[in-house]
């Protein structure tokens, strides 16, 4: 089972695509493309459609996904976590 | 692929995958007419939207531009214009009547609305007979034309529903299709990817001039980082953090071989086949009602959080890959490629389940949007009225 999926191998962050995902919870993740998988474990509850830290972070770093810049970190996020609006902002507009 | 559909041909060539009588109202006055019109005779559809008055300028050019697009939109064989008085009644009427389909326009004053309905009603029952009676033909695939918007994204957008379209896009531009994307400031984090595509340094040109200008707007009125309007509340819900993220989704539409021909303003035709960029807002029903505009015959709409619209000429195609989306709304979903995100299908097989659910929709099976009646017709306006 696919529990999350990246763009890129060089993703900072990639996508859950299964619900009710819990702390704890052994994930197994499809680098999109290349067809293989990575392992991590979670340390949050994380819901579907939301993402999870591949590698931790440090507040400026900037979060890659696609390959490509999506933002700044504004919170420290530990490989595991819950990453969202509450640790990235945009660096547009 | 098939490389032909059964569709309409109109007067002036193009083709069409339906067969609307519209009553147009080229006025927020007129609509109360035009609705009667519609309800007297049925299976006649009228269009209400909410402006037409004291526009003045670019704006009022491209509130013209829209009507008479929608009515010379090849998904309609005939218009009923119904506006509050004759001279700009007489214009948009005019427009459509360009492309040689049956148009009759009538403006209200000095008759009332009584007197506008019945004879507008009588109108609208000669072209609905006569509609009738056309018959689809076959058709080639490069004669069909098809936009893409996507609408309540989330992250499964970027790796499954926008990315099918963007395979479907790859295919049918290969078939010589004329295709229009658009979405200007959610383009916003990926902008230099797309000009990166442009066919030469004028298009690239052109593309960075309205992407620029678009982001001229936002700096000059916002109030905030737009979070919760771009990306969008639910957006947000669905686990989209950043416009940039949200952007490298939204391009997956353009799949990875096609070219950027050329560039559109709001609701203006391409003049020719490929892939066209259009100016235009974000906001699902501006969007598609100016693909609509523009000519285009079907729409390819992916969704990752589930949304519900349509639009009364131009049949949208719901594709999504969120597994719970489609258990939870299964009845807005056209093509469901969640088993993208389980390797259960590969991105060419998702295309071509799209290209099959385009045929069959060309062919005239309706989408849930149309079975559920959603007939979002929703006008861009670029400044205050007068």
């Amino acid at each position: 089972m696919i529990h999350c999926v990246l763009h890129d191998p060089n993703d900072s962050v990639a996508v859950v695509v299964v619900e009710n995902l819990k702390a704890g919870a052994h994930l197994t993740g499809l680098i999109l493309d290349e067809n293989r998988t990575i392992s991590l474990e979670s340390l949050q509850d994380i819901p579907i459609g939301h993402k999870v830290a591949l590698k931790d972070m440090a507040v400026g770093d900037t979060v890659i996904k696609y390959g490509v810049d999506i933002g700044k970190v504004v919170a420290p996020i530990r490989k595991g976590e819950h990453a969202h609006v509450h640790n990235i902002k945009t660096k547009r507009w | 692929m098939e490389n032909t559909f059964w569709g309409y041909r109109r007067e002036n060539g193009r083709v069409g995958v339906r067969n609307h009588v519209i009553i147009l109202p080229v006025d927020d006055l007129s609509n109360t007419a035009a609705e009667a019109v519609a309800n007297n005779i049925k299976g006649t559809l009228a269009i209400p939207h909410p402006y037409g008055r004291l526009q003045f300028g670019a704006d009022l050019e491209l509130h013209f531009r829209t009507l008479i697009g929608a009515g010379s939109n090849p998904n309609v064989a005939a218009v009923v214009v119904i506006g509050i008085e004759d001279g700009w009644t007489k214009k948009v009427a005019d427009g459509i009547a360009a492309t040689g389909k049956p148009v009759a326009g009538f403006g209200i004053e000095l008759h009332g609305d009584h007197d506008t309905i019945m004879r507008a009603s009588k109108a609208a029952r000669e072209f609905l007979q006569a509609a009738s009676e056309r018959h689809r033909v076959e058709c080639a695939l490069n004669e069909l034309w098809v936009s893409t918007k996507c609408g309540e994204s989330d992250t499964t957008s970027g790796c499954g529903a926008n990315p099918t379209v963007g395979d479907a896009f790859d295919k049918l531009y290969a078939a010589g299709c004329t295709l229009v994307f658009g979405e200007t400031t959610e383009l916003t984090g990926g902008e230099t990817i797309v000009a990166a595509r442009c066919r030469d340094d004028k298009v690239r040109a052109d593309f960075m001039r309205m992407f620029d200008r678009y982001q001229d707007v936002v700096n000059r009125h916002k109030t905030t980082d737009l979070s919760e309007s771009q990306p969008t509340k639910g957006n947000i819900a669905g686990g989209l953090t950043t416009i940039e993220e949200k952007a490298l989704g939204n391009i997956q539409k353009i799949g990875r071989k096609c070219i950027v021909d050329g560039v559109l303003d709001k609701a203006e035709m391409p003049t020719g086949p490929g892939l066209w960029f259009m100016d235009s807002s974000s906001a699902a029903a501006e969007m598609v009602t100016l693909c609509a505009a523009s000519g285009f015959a079907v729409h390819f709409f992916p969704t990752g959080q589930g949304n519900v619209i349509g639009n009364p000429i131009l049949p949208v195609i719901k594709i999504c890959a969120n597994p719970r989306t489609v258990r939870t709304m299964s009845e807005h979903v056209d093509v469901d490629t969640s088993g993208l995100l389980q390797r259960e299908i590969t991105m060419s097989e998702a295309g071509d389940r799209l290209l099959d659910m385009m045929f069959r929709t060309a062919n005239g099976r309706l989408t849930a949007a149309e079975a559920l009646g959603h007939r979002e017709f929703v006008m861009t306006r670029l400044y205050e009225s007068a």
